[in-house]
């Protein structure tokens, strides 16, 4: 987030020194501007895309990285292989407002649990993980009283995950 | 009228009567009911016409370019007959749990009539660690069956006479560990090396490009490789050195042509480091073996298992310069889709499987896998996998496809298919040999980048509705009766069963022999001209477990990490 803020007010602050109007409408459109483009980076969902445990087959999490980022928001792909701390210690640095994690392993019980359990001990109570692959229907109703927010299986398109984390994320001062 | 006649009838340019047909059939036809959509293109997006005619095949030539099963360019299949030998390979793929579950599912698809039997290891063993690995936890046994040890093996195949029963194992990074437990294996059974029969996957290319379990960098990786080839070539003509496998690069989201193509350029790239290697050609390429994938659109993927074919025998025999007939013929297994499969509506999968089954076998394949059809929610069940072996047998006797030979052949579509898949094959063997091979490109990133490029746009064509999906984007249902199967668990006792086993097995085995195998692996992985197969045995008879000797390599060989593309 801090680096959109600060690429935009540098965009913004440009065009004053050649203008001639008077000074103060300049700052008064100046701020204007800077308040509403700060509002559009704010708007910049971050999201932290994982693919944790042994599983590398990365076609789904690939596709729906770009298509995220297609949508406007940030995305961060940890890459193959991160262990629960490795995700959990990225989402926390990162500053992201949700994790999404995709298995395909079927190691999917193991996993959520530990990642959301190291998420709370790093204090990120309002980040939300949800998660994606080929998870038996039955698991996903445990997997949601551990805390997960979502699981989409195979067959769900990209425009709905992107209009569930819109929905889900929780707003940032 | 003999196949000659046929082909001079085919080749006739029909050009004036295709243009009369378009002003006064065509054209009344298009204004009374306009087409459905502007394009019509297959899976992998490729543009198909309306209509095919000897037009479009004048420039093929049937002598040179589709010719007669059993003989050059082999378009039309490797053997005279066909299947009216005998049928393809009825090989389910199956592996969960530990090796004793595993080897009871081997037994019942024996008993109902398989012919060969194929191996699914789980996450950890492809990825070269010990069921008893920190990282394996929550993964033993869950994605196929859990192997660390040559006991492991012997267990897995325990009751199954290896010199009897072909097998395949579908294992990559530590292919030649887990060959080694197998071999160690057999060895017990009292089966001789040359009397066993199968396929060792040892695909190491394809993991880089697509599925992704690899251990270390690629050029050590392809030396293991050739070590095998060279064992296999002295000591194992019934046995398959390696498989090499468009299935997975398919799965990552490559088209059609890509799969074809980049599969057959890692082809192109073990035959060139086995010469490197010092082996002739004719020595090691024909245990060379192939593997793709049967996807749903049933004409484009016959096409592309005759254009295999024929661009095989055009690379043996001009680039390569071989003689051996066997080096040019080109054998593949076939296994159906799974990411065609949907969750929504589990039983529909059964059909596509059938279809995509079909395309394999009219294709002319060796042999057959086809998916259980509740694969998109776990592993495959004992009912689903009993249903898909079903499959390939009412295939088998109940079609008649099995009558004659390449049965589309000569189709204006199919040979035109065939052709244009062919070229586009080329075009990416120039582009990656002027990269400096597929190592080079793999390094650079290049097919990774393309498929993914492909599964992007694929996804996009299903979202914008251009792509039905029976059940996901189109006649979807809210709770359907179609849904819902029994799934296979697999729980913790694997794991904990694993880790007994392996305890037990480190506190009962010397100790000092299998440091001392160990070292001797090592000293001889620093060597190139060492072959490290007969090694790898040693250490599998002196009970060294696969995470043992896969870390004995890493020092050497180094590890690989992925760049970010």
């Amino acid at each position: 987030m801090a680096t959109s803020c600060f690429s935009f007010s540098t965009n913004c602050l440009l065009p004053t020194a050649n203008l001639t109007i008077g000074r103060a409408v300049t700052l008064y459109f100046q701020l204007l501007t800077f308040n509403f483009l700060l509002i559009m980076s704010e708007a910049k969902i971050r999201v932290l895309l994982a693919k944790p445990g042994l599983d590398g087959h990365d076609r789904g999490v690939k596709v729906i990285a770009r298509a995220l980022r297609d949508s406007g928001m940030e995305v961060i792909y940890t890459g193959l292989r991160q262990t629960p701390e490795q995700i959990a210690t990225a989402a926390l640095q990162e500053d992201v407002q949700i994790v999404g994690l995709s298995i395909l392993s079927g190691a999917h019980m193991t996993i959520f649990p530990r990642v959301l359990e190291l998420m709370r001990e790093k204090g990120m109570d309002d980040v939300v993980l949800f998660g994606g692959g080929i998870i038996p229907e039955d698991d996903i109703p445990k997997l949601k009283l551990h805390g997960v927010g979502e699981i989409f299986l195979p067959g769900t398109s990209t425009d709905e995950i992107i209009k569930y984390i819109r929905e889900n994320v929780k707003p940032r001062d | 009228m003999s196949t000659k006649d046929d082909a001079a009838i085919i080749s006739n340019p029909v050009e004036e009567s295709l243009q009369e047909w378009e002003e006064q059939h065509l054209a009344e036809s298009l204004r009374r009911m306009p087409e459905s959509r502007d394009e019509f293109t297959t899976v992998s997006l490729k543009p198909i016409k309306r209509l095919y005619t000897p037009a479009d095949i004048e420039g093929i030539d049937y002598d040179r370019d589709i010719g007669y099963p059993g003989a050059p360019p082999y378009t039309r299949g490797i053997h005279p007959t066909g299947y009216r030998a005998r049928p393809w390979t009825m090989r389910q793929f199956a592996g969960f749990g530990s090796a004793f579950d595993t080897n009871r599912r081997f037994k019942y698809l024996l008993e109902h009539g398989q012919t060969g039997l194929s191996t699914a290891f789980d996450l950890p063993t492809l990825m070269g660690y010990d069921s008893d690995h920190p990282i394996s936890e929550g993964e033993v046994g869950k994605c196929g069956v859990a192997i660390s040890s040559r006991e492991d093996m012997e267990v897995l195949f325990g009751g199954i006479p290896l010199d009897q029963v072909t097998t395949s194992m579908t294992i990559n990074a530590p292919a030649s560990m887990i060959f080694a437990f197998f071999l160690a294996a057999a060895e017990r059974q009292g089966v001789k090396l040359r009397d066993i029969g199968g396929t060792l996957q040892n695909d190491i290319l394809k993991e880089y490009i697509a599925q992704k379990e690899w251990i270390y960098p690629p050029r050590p990786a392809m030396r293991l490789i050739t070590d095998t080839f060279r064992f296999c070539a002295d000591k194992m003509p019934k046995w398959n050195s390696i498989s090499i496998s468009g299935y997975h690069i398919r799965e990552a989201g490559a088209t059609a042509a890509q799969e074809l193509a980049f599969t057959l350029r890692d082809g192109i790239e073990y035959i060139e480091y086995g010469i490197r290697a010092g082996l002739d050609v004719d020595q090691f390429a024909p245990r060379l073996s192939f593997f793709f994938n049967a996807h749903n659109d049933f004409f484009e993927e016959i096409a592309k298992y005759r254009a295999a074919r024929r661009i095989w025998y055009r690379v043996m025999k001009e680039r390569f310069k071989a003689v051996n007939p066997k080096s040019w013929q080109m054998r593949f297994h076939t296994q159906t889709a799974g990411v065609s499969l949907t969750v929504q509506q589990p039983i529909n999968n059964i059909i596509r499987v059938a279809i995509q089954a079909l395309a394999g076998v009219i294709g002319g394949t060796q042999s057959l896998h086809c998916d259980g059809y509740d694969e998109a929610l776990a592993l495959p069940t004992e009912r689903a996998a009993l249903i898909a072996l079903r499959t390939q047998q009412i295939i088998a006797h109940e079609t008649g496809v099995t009558n004659t030979v390449d049965p589309l052949g000569g189709s204006y579509f199919i040979e035109k298919l065939t052709t244009e898949l062919e070229e586009e094959a080329w075009e990416y063997f120039h582009k990656i040999d002027a990269m400096g091979g597929m190592v080079e490109a793999i390094e650079a990133g290049f097919p990774q980048k393309e498929i993914q490029e492909s599964a992007y746009q694929y996804q996009r064509a299903v979202e914008r509705g251009e792509k039905v999906i029976v059940g996901v984007n189109e006649y979807e249902m809210e709770t359907s009766e179609l849904g819902e199967p029994n799934i296979l668990q697999i729980d913790e006792t694997v794991a904990q069963l694993q880790m007994e086993r392996l305890s037990e097995l480190r506190n009962r085995r010397d100790g000092k022999a299998v440091q001392a195998a160990l070292d001797a692996l090592c000293r001889g992985a620093e060597d190139p001209q060492v072959n490290t197969m007969p090694l790898l045995i040693d250490c599998a008879r002196a009970d060294c477990t696969l995470g043992e000797m896969c870390d004995a390599l890493r020092p050497v060989f180094g590890e690989y990490q992925e760049p970010d593309f």
